[in-house]
């Protein structure tokens, strides 16, 4: 017998703040304004993989669906192609709401765990702000080790055609000492924490 | 003509043939290029989803480095040239995060001169808006009759914050690259669609699908070599075509080029040093008795 599942939320089920929470951002003041006309998720390139296109993310904000929303996936399978942002009527920055998110989902410890963009953010992030510069070889092979032995094999064909075409250094990029402690100084000014 | 040049990681590791081909280019038409002493990472499309403040701060690390230089900026890679322009327009809009970067920049002895700032630019808007397509063309040597060229611009150069050229349907490297005597594909209209940014590399099967409309619909216009003006939209449509290849079953490989490379070939720069013989082996260049 098949069961049945209520598909909606009750008001008390949500939470009610979260709208007013984003709404009072630098970045998502805007979406209050939308009129839901799709026209995001019409020109989205990635919308076809999302579980909820943008239009529906921005109404479920507006609606108190934190936890569905910050716990999605489409936040991040955004790639900030910005042309949403560009294209809508209303001038919401759609892709900085989706940054916004994004940082909440990190924030509150929410997002996808062993799902590979939120992992290279963090990397990234670290790898940056510890050396000053990015070497893609040694965040792409802390990825590929992140994300399990079985999924490195299908890196190896673009490893090997990388290494034929000469693309890869192995270096390990960073800049000078007095350079990181300049970067240490300006982020941990009042400034640069949050 | 002189400027602080900003190459961004991309440019001195896999795609050190942009670098190359974008010196090469302007060293012939006698632009000066100063690497900006000690640069660091611009916090490409990644950094903002941990922190918007930080991410903006590390970037601004740059501009003041440029301004103590005297010069505007030239980036060629379209993650870079956003982000320092974020940091730019944060700053001359005088908006709470711009006043937070000045103090912070202040405080840690970077402190800069706003609201005028150094230019940021992309080597495409130097060349046609700069430098000016009518001298670039008195440099040519040979024609590029070989190519049916398909202009693909990526979505950052052109989004949200370039007003100089249409955010969907631009013409800057269109009429660059006719200048120069190639064949340019006119009805591309996948020009500014997405590659996938690190995307691809992160959740392959979204990537290679939007790689694989680009590269389809570059065939299906006619085209057989694709210009690119950005570090990673170069690396995905060129890199992921054997894989694209296996998974679609269907013939869409073709070569794609900087779009230096293809103005240093027109000058009738060496292919060494246009960084053109790091191109895969699957990718045949069109020769001239094939069209």
């Amino acid at each position: 017998m098949r069961t049945f599942e209520r598909k909606i939320k009750y008001e008390q089920e949500v939470k009610r703040d979260f709208a007013r929470q984003v709404a009072e951002t630098s970045w998502g003041k805007e979406i209050l304004d939308c009129i839901q006309c799709g026209g995001c998720s019409g020109i989205c390139p990635t919308a076809p993989y999302m579980e909820h296109p943008p239009r529906k993310i921005i109404a479920m904000v507006r609606e108190g669906m934190k936890d569905e929303v910050l716990q999605s996936f489409t936040i991040w399978l955004c790639a900030s192609c910005y042309a949403c942002m560009v294209s809508c009527p209303q001038g919401i920055k759609i892709t900085e709401v989706m940054y916004g998110l994004k940082r909440m989902a990190i924030e509150e410890g929410v997002y996808p765990k062993r799902f590979p963009i939120p992992t290279l953010a963090r990397d990234f992030f670290a790898l940056a702000k510890d050396r000053g510069r990015i070497s893609e070889f040694w965040l792409a092979g802390k990825l590929m080790i992140k994300s399990g032995i079985g999924k490195c094999w299908s890196y190896l064909p673009i490893g090997l055609e990388l290494l034929k075409t000469r693309r890869v250094s192995f270096q390990r990029e960073t800049i000078s000492p007095e350079g990181r402690r300049q970067i240490q100084a300006l982020l941990e000014t009042k400034e640069g924490i949050q | 003509m002189k400027f602080a040049y900003y190459p961004g990681c991309s440019l001195k590791g896999t795609s050190k043939a942009y670098e190359a081909s974008m010196q090469a280019v302007f060293r012939r038409l006698g632009i000066d290029l100063l690497e900006i002493p000690d640069w660091n990472c611009c916090g490409a499309t990644v950094y903002m989803s941990v922190d918007e403040a930080q991410a903006l701060l590390m970037a601004s690390r740059n501009i003041a480095l440029a301004q103590r230089m005297g010069l505007d900026i030239v980036t060629p890679c379209s993650a870079c040239y956003l982000n320092l322009l974020k940091v730019t327009k944060e700053i001359q809009e005088n908006s709470p995060l711009g006043q937070r970067i000045c103090a912070a920049l202040e405080k840690s002895g970077l402190g800069i001169a706003a609201p005028k700032l150094p230019a940021v630019k992309h080597p495409l808007q130097v060349l046609t808006d700069d430098y000016g397509v009518s001298k670039i063309v008195t440099q040519v040597t040979r024609g590029l009759k070989e190519f049916l060229l398909v202009p693909y611009y990526g979505c950052l150069l052109v989004r949200p914050l370039n007003h100089r050229d249409h955010p969907f349907f631009p013409t800057k490297m269109d009429f660059l690259l006719k200048s120069i005597g190639a064949d340019v594909v006119p009805d591309y209209s996948l020009k500014t669609k997405c590659c996938g940014g690190t995307l691809t590399g992160t959740v392959e099967e979204i990537g290679l699908r939007l790689n694989y409309l680009l590269l389809k619909e570059a065939r299906r216009k006619g085209g057989n070599a694709i210009a690119t003006v950005c570090p990673l939209c170069q690396f995905n449509l060129e890199m992921y075509q054997k894989k694209i290849i296996q998974k679609y079953r269907e013939p869409v490989s073709m070569p794609i080029y900087y779009f230096t490379q293809l103005v240093g070939l027109s000058f009738g720069i060496g292919e060494g040093e246009l960084g053109l013989r790091r191109t895969p082996k699957v990718q045949e260049r069109p020769s001239a008795a094939g069209r």
